[in-house]
């Protein structure tokens, strides 16, 4: 086989998998695409219309149009994140997951394949979830390459969790550990809610270790034009390394066989 | 010329300390129906699982057509099929797309693999189940199903781990016509399977593993000539307990009126039996061996 077949074996390996991600989320859409929308359309009653009124600006805008890209990428990372766990757990579960392993394809295409699967699904979201906040605030979008990319950043990182978290899973109750316990602690002290300005100095400077913080901020940059406390150019150099650390760690686990081969 | 299948020296033990494997060598010759046996937890399925790299190998090489899985992985791949003693496909997947999946997994053109998808599951009798999910299949179905995905790439090498358990007699029957025209085809076939009488029929060549070693490893034909004596059963129209009647040198003991067992040795032959029971007025209406004749000798490898 010449390189150029195996690159086309290898394009269209890739695609079978991402195509197969694509096509599960959205046949089960009561279950990935119909929750955040109903989730975050609570969080902009409650926050536009009941809270928010009340709360007055925050970081410089009024507290429902703060909120709307904290939500949004609320949404994003729990959904990318949740795409990629339980959809590999579930081919690992069935045992499905042999059907690729005894097939020739690298393991770096197996994990872009689940991964990109993921990465569509939370901005999938992210697109239903902006397009549920026109209803309730009117905004431009300041800068839509810095928007797309950081939710792009976004949702890999967290397909790329997911996909760890799936690799060491060994019963449906451990996918869901990580959201629960990790995940939306560290999304709610993200700066989702808030702008880090009203947190005392204390908390403020522990915040800063929180990677969410840093995704939250650079997408409110995209989409509002300020990051609040956090350098715009430091956010995507957190999140381009964080990215290429898990990459590295997943497909060193792939190779290791870990939670697939004995 | 290349072996379709080379073993050397295969360890594995796993990490509680179990071993499976205790230093396995085997040989497949390209083109052979070839059997491998042995009793549950001998290490059979480890052995397979190494080969289509599901399982890690603590040591040892493994080379099939000629590329070695630690050097060529890829390659080794492309040349085998795997059918697996348990179902490992999406229950909630239809059967055609299934089939068409693997066949992405492998790099086929949609095209190609929808003309392939649609010959084996013809050959199968699958294709009037191809838009049906696959859970509801019956067994047989299933692991139809599962040797149709295991060619879509149509390997030069296919591993059948009991493909026909649980399979009425009819559909396995029609299994082992199928297979056997895999084979003539120039698919390298190599059966695990707990049906003796399944092995002894289709393979060549055998090898018997017990306790992570193997205990034998050569053709059917002198393995089933190592067969010191065989028992039959035989049939006559009756009468046999108003008659005394003893054949020297046989052994033989009734069975009710119409039916007794006589152990045979393999020097004596049959003649003089025959000769003997005709003078004593018994008459012989059919004849079977009692036992398996390839299980004999595998309970006794493997005791």
């Amino acid at each position: 086989m010449n390189q150029v077949s195996e690159l086309r074996a290898n394009w269209i390996a890739f695609e079978t998998i991402f195509v197969k991600e694509v096509r599960r989320f959205m046949r089960i859409w009561p279950q990935t695409l119909l929750p955040p929308a109903i989730t975050m359309t609570l969080y902009f009653v409650i926050f536009g219309s009941v809270i928010g009124s009340r709360v007055g600006k925050m970081g410089g805008f009024e507290y429902m149009k703060f909120v709307v890209p904290g939500l949004i990428m609320m949404s994003v990372i729990t959904n990318s994140y949740s795409n990629v766990a339980s959809s590999f757990f579930s081919n690992k579960f069935q045992r499905s997951v042999e059907e690729i392993m005894v097939a020739p394809v690298p393991h770096s295409i197996i994990l872009l394949g689940f991964v990109m699967g993921g990465v569509v699904r939370g901005m999938f979201t992210a697109v239903i979830v902006t397009m549920l906040s026109l209803f309730f605030v009117s905004f431009t979008i300041h800068d839509y390459l810095i928007t797309f990319t950081a939710v792009f950043l976004t949702a890999l990182i967290f397909s790329l969790g997911g996909f760890i978290n799936a690799l060491y899973a060994r019963k449906f109750d451990d996918v869901s550990i990580i959201p629960t316990f990790v995940l939306t602690p560290l999304t709610y002290l993200g700066g989702v809610f808030y702008s880090l300005k009203a947190l005392p100095e204390v908390w403020r400077d522990i915040s800063m270790w929180n990677p969410i913080l840093y995704q939250v901020n650079a997408f409110r940059y995209g989409m509002l034009g300020r990051a609040g406390m956090v350098d715009i150019s430091d956010a995507f150099l957190v999140m381009a390394l964080v990215s290429a650390v898990l990459y590295a760690v997943c497909l060193y686990l792939l190779n290791k066989g870990k939670g697939l081969r004995h | 010329m290349t072996k379709a299948l080379e073993i050397r020296n295969l360890h594995k033990t796993y990490d509680n300390g179990h071993v499976a494997l205790k230093g396995i060598d085997l040989e497949v010759a390209q083109g052979d129906f070839f059997a491998l046996l042995g009793p549950n937890g001998a290490g059979k399925s480890t052995t397979i699982g190494i080969i289509s790299s599901l399982v890690n190998k603590s040591s040892g090489k493994v080379s099939i057509f000629g590329h070695d899985i630690d050097r060529n992985l890829t390659l080794a791949k492309r040349h085998l099929g795997i059918v697996p003693q348990e179902f490992n496909f999406n229950q909630f997947e239809k059967v055609q797309d299934i089939i068409i999946t693997q066949a992405g997994y492998y790099g086929m053109r949609s095209t190609v693999a929808r003309k392939r998808c649609e010959h084996y599951l013809k050959a199968l009798g699958l294709w009037d189940k191809r838009h049906e999910s696959s859970r509801m299949l019956s067994g047989g179905m299933k692991r139809r199903l599962m040797i149709a995905r295991a060619l879509i790439h149509e390997p030069k090498l296919l591993i059948l781990d009991e493909p026909t358990a649980g399979v009425d007699i009819e559909l396995r029957r029609s299994l082992w016509d199928f297979m056997e025209e895999v084979n003539r085809n120039g698919t390298t076939i190599i059966l695990t399977t707990h049906y003796l009488e399944e092995a002894e029929q289709m393979c060549n060549n055998i090898a018997i593993i017990d306790q992570g070693q193997i205990v034998e490893n050569t053709s059917m034909k002198k393995l089933l000539g190592k067969l010191q004596k065989e028992r039959f059963i035989l049939d006559t129209l009756g009468g046999l307990q108003q008659k005394e009647f003893n054949v020297e040198g046989y052994l033989i003991e009734p069975r009710d009126d119409f039916s007794f067992e006589v152990e045979v040795d393999k020097t004596q032959g049959l003649n003089r039996l025959f000769t003997e029971l005709g003078k004593s007025g018994i008459e012989v209406v059919s004849m079977r061996n009692k036992a398996n004749r390839l299980e004999e000798l595998f309970v006794s490898m493997t005791r």
